[in-house]
């Protein structure tokens, strides 16, 4: 593209206007405080974000229980996670998240499967906290050896009013002091699944933290102990992640929640640091620790190698330099490994353009990787940002680039229509219509059942995934030879 | 370094390499206080005996891998099966969220649908001005020709009525007065998914028909139910009834909007039932329900307007096609054509041809009610056991029909049927009485690790293989795709049984 920065902030500019006629003026009105170009300089991308999203709009945004259940509790492997209500949230979410783990499932280990309270009429009419304490008798009697339990609330349930802070009580109580975690995370709360990660978050502070006690008392920590926050290994992120703090010498003595285990939640105020991917859903339990434990927090991004370098870096300057020379000597060893992709992949994909539409720390953190492949992001969102994550984009994007706020199903087709990006990087929802469009698309939530992406290893799948959609024979054959 | 940009290893290969596995170890051994190994051994032991199958079964309150949805799922396939309607859940959003993605990772196609977005203040007011809003702006961006509205278990639970409140937003100038706006309460709390469809279909049929003078004719309607395989299914049905120069009507076809063309346009709305098919279908002299249990609250609507209504069960096979196909010519008077004549007796050959294969193998299957007795008929009719029929959805309605079938065949003889129980469930029975294959949706996969039985994909979902509800599996074609599906797994499980070299390799066959 040979279009100027102006020319191209003009052309974004026209074409918020112009989506914003199809709608209905009051509409419109709200809609477009959420659509901007970004202008170099300014502390934030100028979007309103995290509120309500309109009726009949087709948002791209899910629920509180997606973000309770769907990201920060489901991945705890060795609890089982009762999704509390009508069959169909536990059914939609089952195993759709790939959180990859290591266990035997349905003995240990319980990550892919759907456990479900079931909700009948009569549940909803007489309330369902008895047969909550069923649902709990009978895990203990068919799981025995699961080593936690939690309540992961449905719309329903704080509706009909049932107390199951009160039957986590006393359930607990019973099973001797088990680990039982009421979780108000109703569909119906807050604007979109942020609120569910928070209210997850304080989950683990109140069940968790203020009840493990003495649990562990002969775990012993070193210097070098960290946990890793917010990485959901899908796809093995974590996994490609973990080895790299490893291999510099740091011990991670936790992973949340990716391929994560009670103990290791209940042993985490015993790090001395905590390293932050999804900042998005995990900032509040890292704050916490912050104020109660007095740990320090540092935000990383483990996306390509020129931000991996940076984060390993940062990370180290909390240590010693036993670490800091771990650091580079990490650094070192995997630079064959990352300037030979580079070298691979690059000429096939410099100057390429790509707009995003993803959750958490998604929309800015992959940025960087795009861009150690010679590619541009020329669009991107939050599903469901807030304020602090605009700001922190503004690190990351260019001067022009188009910003879009929980967007629609009708302004990204119009966006991708005019911007016509070489990619488009969103979910399963928005992929088969850009493909069905012509346009390259690759899932950055699930990374279309690829993965990891994270780290060096996960760079190079990255590297080949984009390179493979973009440069697929199919998008040369989309229209038929002898059609005009 | 195992990772190398010559071959890049994905996840499947990577984390098998040492330096993960080490790291796994550790991890486990350091940070994770996992049960010792031993432990863990007895106790996945012990869920394969027949006393953890007594605890399992005597469950009363949790579910455990469940095969059904919930009721909105299927009001939404319902009305993506209308002409350039729009599908509108009023309550909480995260639900159709959920739903686009379900039907797109099985269809791989997208799914447009629209939710009212009701929140904390929705739940204490009611969320009247989240229908009102968003009619108004799913009427203007997406520019439908109907919309349908159903509801999610959080509009239920405060109440909302979406009649009054669908005449609200009319009068308060959402969409026009007469714009099209059938509606459906399909609360999740009350049956499956099936019941979804059954109750949004029924809530169109009621928009259009209602107060309406039936003047007979001698058209008759086809209804399909849920289907996973519709895009493949509706098709043939349409083939078939073209081949006997039926005058018909398919009521809800999804399977144009759900099987698009990448030719560089996004159609949003492709193909499907029309508003005139709809109107006119109440004059037919008949409809046949392919799914009865799917359908049932239609079908009897259907008959209170003077219809006939002719509930099949998913029939597959010979004696299942044969059936349909009997009643679509003795509704329509046309003679069955030669054509599927000669189809059947392709069937028949097929059949004939790979029988020895099948003859006396063990089957276990779950799935929706419907699909589970056409299933079995086919089953017994190859003359294969279908040891265990499962449904999660089924009732005992469904189970005395199911139990029919096995007493009206010898091969039914030690067969039994499970109503409303799940994959849990099932996991113990294959564990206490083996079978030899195992027909299901994709979560039947983990069965298949478990208890190391061949899984057989047909059903809904299906994530993980690609295409195969592409084809149909209705008919005496269908039901030949039905056979081969069913054949190659058989193969496959006796290639991977027999591949040992010098140890197993004597039956590695290259002919069969």
């Amino acid at each position: 593209m040979s279009l100027t920065v102006e020319d191209v902030k003009q052309r974004n500019e026209s074409l918020i206007k112009e989506v914003l006629e199809v709608y209905p003026e009051k509409t419109a009105k709200k809609r477009a405080k959420h659509l901007n170009v970004y202008e170099s300089g300014k502390p934030d991308c100028d979007v309103k974000s995290n509120i309500k999203s309109l009726p009949g709009v087709m948002t791209i945004r899910g629920c509180a229980y997606a973000g309770s259940k769907g990201v920060v509790w489901g991945p705890i492997k060795d609890m089982i996670h009762i999704s509390h209500g009508p069959v169909g949230c536990g059914q939609y979410s089952w195993a759709s998240r790939r959180n990859y783990y290591i266990g035997v499932t349905g003995i240990d280990s319980f990550g892919t499967m759907q456990f479900t309270s079931d909700f009948q009429e009569k549940d909803i009419v007489f309330g369902g906290d008895k047969k909550l304490e069923k649902i709990i008798d009978e895990i203990q009697e068919l799981f025995p050896l699961n080593k936690g339990i939690s309540v992961q609330s449905e719309c329903p349930i704080g509706l009909i009013g049932d107390d199951i802070e009160a039957v986590s009580k006393k359930k607990s109580k019973e099973y001797d002091g088990k680990t039982i975690v009421p979780v108000r995370c109703e569909g119906f709360r807050g604007v979109s699944q942020s609120l569910g990660h928070h209210i997850a978050n304080d989950a683990v502070r109140d069940w968790v933290f203020d009840k493990s006690g003495d649990k562990h008392v002969d775990f012993e920590g070193t210097p070098y102990d960290v946990a890793i926050i917010g990485d959901y290994n899908i796809g093995g992120d974590a996994w490609s992640s973990r080895i790299l703090l490893e291999e510099m010498g740091l011990r991670v003595i936790a992973q949340w929640s990716g391929d994560g285990t009670l103990a290791e939640l209940e042993n985490t105020p015993k790090a001395k640091l905590n390293v932050l991917h999804c900042y998005r859903s995990m900032n509040y339990i890292s704050r916490h620790m912050e104020e109660k434990y007095g740990i320090p927090w540092v935000e990383y991004n483990f996306f390509g190698p020129s931000k991996i370098e940076a984060s390993l870096r940062e990370i180290a300057s909390h240590f010693d330099d036993r670490i800091k020379e771990g650091a580079e000597r990490v650094i070192a060893k995997y630079r064959t490994l990352t300037d030979a992709v580079i070298e691979k992949y690059r000429p096939r994909l410099e100057g390429k353009t790509v707009m995003l539409f993803v959750g958490g720390l998604r929309p800015r953190h992959v940025i960087g990787a795009y861009e150690d492949l010679g590619m541009e992001v020329v669009g991107t969102g939050y599903e469901f940002g807030h304020n602090d994550d605009y700001q922190r984009t503004t690190h990351y994007v260019k001067d022009g680039t188009l910003i879009y706020d929980d967007v629609t199903g009708y302004e990204f087709e119009k966006f991708v229509e005019k911007v016509q990006p070489d990619l488009v990087g969103s979910g399963i929802k928005e992929k088969y219509v850009f493909q069905k469009m012509g346009v390259p698309f690759r899932q950055m939530h699930s990374w279309d059942y690829s993965g990891p992406y994270h780290g060096y290893d996960g760079f190079a799948i990255f590297a080949r995934d984009m390179d493979m959609a973009i440069n697929s024979p199919v998008w040369g054959l989309t229209r038929a030879p002898w059609s005009k | 370094m195992s990772q190398s940009a010559e071959k890049i290893i994905d996840h499947e290969m990577l984390f098998r390499q040492p330096e993960y596995t080490e790291m796994f170890a550790s991890k486990k051994q350091n940070f994770e206080f996992p049960y010792p190994a031993d432990k863990v051994t007895e106790i996945r032991d012990w869920t394969k005996t027949a006393e953890y199958r007594e605890k399992n079964f005597a469950r009363e309150a949790l579910t455990v891998n469940p095969a059904k949805a919930c009721q909105p799922l299927g009001a939404v396939f319902a009305a993506v099966g209308f002409a350039n309607t729009l599908p509108f859940v009023h309550g909480s959003q995260g639900c159709v969220a959920y739903y686009r993605s379900h039907f797109s990772r099985h269809f791989k196609e997208p799914t447009s649908c629209v939710s009212s977005s009701m929140t904390e203040d929705a739940a204490v007011f009611g969320g009247l001005n989240n229908m009102i809003d968003g009619l108004a702006n799913s009427y203007s961006m997406y520019k439908p020709e109907m919309i349908a509205v159903s509801t999610t278990c959080m509009a239920e639970v405060i109440g909302d009525d979406l009649g009054a409140f669908i005449t609200t937003a009319k009068q308060k100038g959402s969409v026009p007065e007469d714009f099209d706006v059938p509606f459906a309460h399909t609360p999740a709390f009350v049956g499956s998914h099936i019941t979804g469809y059954d109750n949004a279909l029924k809530g169109v049929l009621t928009h259009f028909w209602h107060g309406k003078e039936r003047v007979a004719n001698n058209a008759i309607n086809f209804i399909g139910g849920f289907d996973g395989f519709v895009v493949g299914n509706m098709p043939e049905i349409r083939r078939i009834l073209n081949l006997f120069g039926a005058e018909y009507t398919v009521l809800c076809d999804p399977s144009d909007v759900w099987n698009t063309p990448s030719d560089g346009e996004f159609r949003m709305y492709d193909g499907g039932t029309t508003k005139a098919e709809v109107k006119s279908a109440l004059n037919a002299k008949a409809t046949i329900l392919f799914q009865g249990i799917s359908t049932e609250k239609t079908g009897k609507y259907i008959a209170e307007t003077g219809q006939e209504v002719v509930s099949l069960h998913h029939p597959l096979g010979l004696a299942g096609t044969d059936q349909f196909l009997m009643e679509v010519s003795r509704l329509t008077g046309k003679p069955i054509p030669a054509q599927l004549e000669r189809e059947r007796g392709r069937l028949v050959d097929a059949i004939a041809d790979s029988s020895a294969h099948i003859h006396g193998k063990k089957f276990a299957l779950y799935g929706d009610p419907d699909l589970m007795l056409g299933l079995t008929a086919f089953l017994l009719e190859l003359g294969a056991e279908p040891v265990h029929v499962l449904s999660t959805n089924g009732d005992d309605h469904w189970a005395a029909k199911v139990q029919t079938l096995f007493d009206a065949s010898p091969f039914g003889k030690g067969c039994h049927v499970y109503a409303k129980k799940d994959l849990w469930h099932m996991r113990s029975l294959l564990f206490t009485e083996p079978v030899d294959l195992l027909i299901g949706n994709t979560y039947g996969k983990y069965l298949e690790r478990d208890c190391g039985v061949p899984l057989i994909r047909l059903g809904f979902p299906i994530f993980d293989r690609h295409h195969h509800h592409r084809f149909p599996i209705w008919g005496y074609e269908g039901s030949l795709r039905v056979l081969v599906t069913i054949l190659d797994e058989i193969f496959e499980a006796l290639d991977a049984n027999t591949i040992d070299t010098a140890k197993t390799d004597y039956s590695y066959d290259i002919i069969r």
